[in-house]
């Protein structure tokens, strides 16, 4: 390709932005690098107009309302309770404080959910695949009903159910340690004092310990062919090491069963109600959708890779894990993104049956401080900042395990 | 050679014919279900799991359910109360639309289905079932609002149930639809601006839940227009309904246009067709073919997401169905409420994602086998 040295004029025809470029003659205002500008320019004056027009209704009308504006009134006393919280909270705290309470409740719905989700779905997807047609047949039923069924009607049912299980007297026992009752489900916790952080400790240590041999038994394998066995040093060092410490430092390792005193349980953790029936609701509605997910994705694999790699005589979990499942991970990854954030977002829903979450202390607020417009748009904000924050991550991932071409 | 030719026979000698092809449905049939020690497993805790429930749902739902009386029968009862449904049908559908006039609800719900039902058939898809429409909307709100006709006039705040359920979704499709298309182009525009600004309004919209745009379409819009001016409480909702369905919409209309080989756009360029001219004729028509099966599925999750209007104090199908749980002669019916709503949204859900396959197989039978 010869570059020419006067400007081409003959290529017109051709990608838009080429000819965007040409002169084809005639008058200015049928240049299309000229029009396209003035379109920007016409769209970016409409633009800042409406915004304008907006804001400054919204300041007479504020103005006129008497309405404060500013954040302010984050660093005044709430006021008012809130039934759960990760860290301490009265109502004597400020509304700042409350809405990180909320916000971290919402955090922990999400992760405890997606977990969960993830599990469920994923056993569901794969039991759809069973060759066994009553099995599939009985999943893929399960699976319809879930997905056409509103979530938040489904929060609703769950949310019923729960508050009419008996009180805490007459509490159903379904397994040993758990608690079905209307104040929660009980389920035993870990008793947890200090000497557990040398625990914890030892379990980063553990994961850097196992990720350095991973590493070393990689470049090993490229260097001499040898392959070094990850699992018992992994076991070692993530369940070992944590537990020779633990007996080291003398942490207890009891479990915290839940037992009827009184009117009440004491001991275990608790479940609330709320909270119980949003972690099941949004859990079993969303694992309908990663069971598509995660079924599609296995399906998108060639039978001949499975074919291909028994041929090679490798066995069959090696086959799973090395050839199939990586293959199938580039199909789940991108959709599973969309999921883990509808999943936060659903979150949200948390308001109908009064689990005080971010947006229910958000609501909260703005009608004790007659300020919706910081109030939303703090919750708002949070949530665009965790969408992208997740999608930046999963983008990451999808492009670390994303097919290399040459 | 003469060795390895006896190798060979020795050896078929040893394998013996091959079996049968044939095989009876019973064998086939055990095999399905009982060829592998697993399979066999998987088989047996299915049907005792089938076992264990069957009679237990037959018997809720059926054999020891109320079918008519008080309250006090279905207490008696050990099934369910399908007496409550009979009772409260009218509010659970209709809400608080005023009760003398609830035959014009039922006459828009029956005008709405019978316009989906041949919108639904692909022989119907002419120039003519749009002019239909056209020619429905209005009715429909006729019959809603009356106030002419001397038909008695019905506030906004009174619409409920179903038909604001039905009417919200149509109307955030159909208006939501041309501003989809618009921003996906903008998307793919060659103006950076145009692009931006587009990618902003996709990004932002669906990066929040739907609760958010709901709340700020319901308390904060009214602050955005100049003091004085009322926007119906109804009709801000269905603001924030088709600003989140346009977001949605755009990126799976975003898919079709990306599935459109690029010598579409150049030919069209060749031809000398002007932006709009080519979009309009040649690349919009095969791109949205393309995406109607998507184009269904995402209108499902919006069907389903209309629920969240309650939430923002409006009263849709989900309202009303919960409605009569407080009546203190009825405590305690709400799994009959809640599965009486459910099995209508799955009807709909359940027709729509049926129908999408159908159109999935019809529209593209060059990828049938």
């Amino acid at each position: 390709m010869s570059q020419l040295d006067t400007p081409r004029t003959g290529d017109a025809v051709g990608y838009p932005d080429a000819a965007a470029r040409v002169r084809r003659g005639g008058a200015w205002w049928n240049d299309q690098h000229v029009r396209s500008l003035l379109y920007q320019a016409g769209v970016l004056l409409a633009v800042i107009l409406i915004i304008g027009w907006f804001a400054s209704n919204a300041m007479s009308n504020l103005a006129k309302a008497g309405i404060a504006t500013g954040f302010g009134f984050l660093n005044r006393e709430a006021g008012f309770g809130i039934g759960e919280n990760l860290i301490e909270y009265s109502p004597a705290n400020t509304y700042g404080r409350a809405l990180v309470v909320g916000f971290l409740n919402t955090i922990k719905v999400a992760i405890v959910g997606c977990i969960l989700t993830t599990f469920l779905g994923t056993f569901l997807g794969i039991l759809r695949l069973s060759t066994n047609p009553l099995l599939a047949r009985l999943m893929s039923g399960y699976i319809e009903l879930i997905r056409n069924i509103p979530l938040l009607l489904q929060l609703f049912f769950w949310y019923a159910l729960v508050i009419t299980f008996p009180p805490p007297r007459q509490a159903l026992n379904p397994i040993d340690g758990v608690f079905l009752s209307n104040r929660g489900i009980k389920v035993p916790g870990v008793v947890v004092d200090d000497s557990h952080w040398w625990v914890a400790g030892a379990v980063v240590v553990g994961a850097v310990g196992t990720y350095l041999f991973h590493r070393w038994s990689k470049a090993r394998q490229a260097a001499t062919g040898q392959r070094a066995s990850i699992l018992p040093a992994a076991a070692g060092l993530l369940i070992g090491l944590p537990i020779v410490i633990g007996l080291l430092v003398g942490a207890p390792f009891d479990l915290d069963v839940p037992e009827l005193k009184g009117f009440n349980f004491s001991g275990g953790l608790t479940l609330s109600p709320e909270f119980a029936a949003l972690l099941i609701g949004l859990t079993v509605y969303t694992a309908a959708f990663v069971a598509e997910i995660v079924r599609a994705g296995i399906l998108s694999v060639n039978k001949g890779q499975w074919e291909a790699a028994e041929a090679l005589g490798i066995r069959r979990p090696r086959v799973l894990r090395l050839i199939v499942l990586p293959q199938a991970l580039r199909i789940i990854v991108p959709p599973m993104t969309s999921t883990y954030l509808n999943y936060t977002k659903n979150s949200s829903l948390a308001i109908a049956i009064g689990y005080p979450d971010l947006v229910s202390v958000a609501n909260t607020t703005m009608n004790q401080t007659g300020q919706p417009i910081e109030a939303i748009a703090i919750f708002m904000s949070v949530y665009l900042t965790l969408s992208l924050l997740i999608s930046a991550f999963m983008n990451w991932y999808n492009k670390k395990i994303s097919l290399r071409e040459r | 050679m003469t060795q390895l030719a006896t190798d060979v026979t020795s050896a078929k000698n040893l394998i013996g014919p091959p079996p049968s092809q044939k095989e009876t449905p019973l064998l086939r049939a055990w095999r399905t279900f009982f060829g592998t020690p697993l399979n066999g497993a998987i088989s047996i805790v299915c049907i005792l799991l089938l076992v264990w429930l069957t009679p237990k749902l037959v018997n809720w739902f059926l054999l020891d359910a109320t079918w008519s009386g008080t309250a006090q029968d279905c207490r008696k009862g050990a099934g369910a109360c399908w007496a409550f449904i009979g009772e409260k049908w009218r509010v659970m559908l209709f809400g608080v639309y005023p009760a003398e006039e609830l035959w014009r609800p039922t006459l828009m719900m029956a005008l709405f289905m019978a316009m989906i039902v041949a919108s639904m058939f692909k022989a119907l898809w002419r120039k003519e079932l749009l002019y239909a429409w056209a020619a429905t909307v209005p009715i429909l709100l006729i019959l809603m609002a009356g106030g002419i006709f001397g038909l008695a006039p019905v506030p906004t705040n009174r619409w409920s149930g179903l038909p604001v359920t039905l009417l919200i979704s149509l109307f955030g499709l159909v208006l939501a639809f041309p501003l989809a298309i618009m921003l996906a182009l903008g998307r793919r525009s060659t103006m950076p601006l145009i692009r931006m600004l587009s990618v902003c309004y996709i990004e932002l919209i669906r990066g929040v839940p739907l609760i958010s745009l709901l709340f700020m379409a319901s308390v904060i819009l009214p602050l955005f227009l100049p003091t004085g001016t009322t926007i119906d409480k109804l009709l801000r909702a269905q603001i924030a309904i088709i600003m989140f369905a346009a977001a949605y919409l755009a990126e799976v209309v975003r898919a079709g246009l990306q599935g459109i080989p690029r010598g579409q756009y150049e030919a069209a360029d060749s031809l000398g067709l002007t932006y709009w001219q080519s979009m309009r004729q040649i690349v919009l028509p095969q791109a949205l073919k393309m995406v109607i099966p998507p184009l269904v599925g995402t209108f499902i999750g919006f069907f389903k997401d209309t629920t969240l209007i309650i939430i923002v104090g409006l009263f849709d199908f989900l309202f009303a169905v919960r409605a009569p749980l407080a009546d203190p002669n009825w405590l305690g019916f709400s799994t009959e409420a809640y599965v009486f709503a459910a099995l209508i949204y799955f009807c709909f859900c359940f027709t729509m994602s049926r129908y999408s396959q159908y159109l999935e197989r019809e529209l593209t039978p060059e990828r049938r086998r």
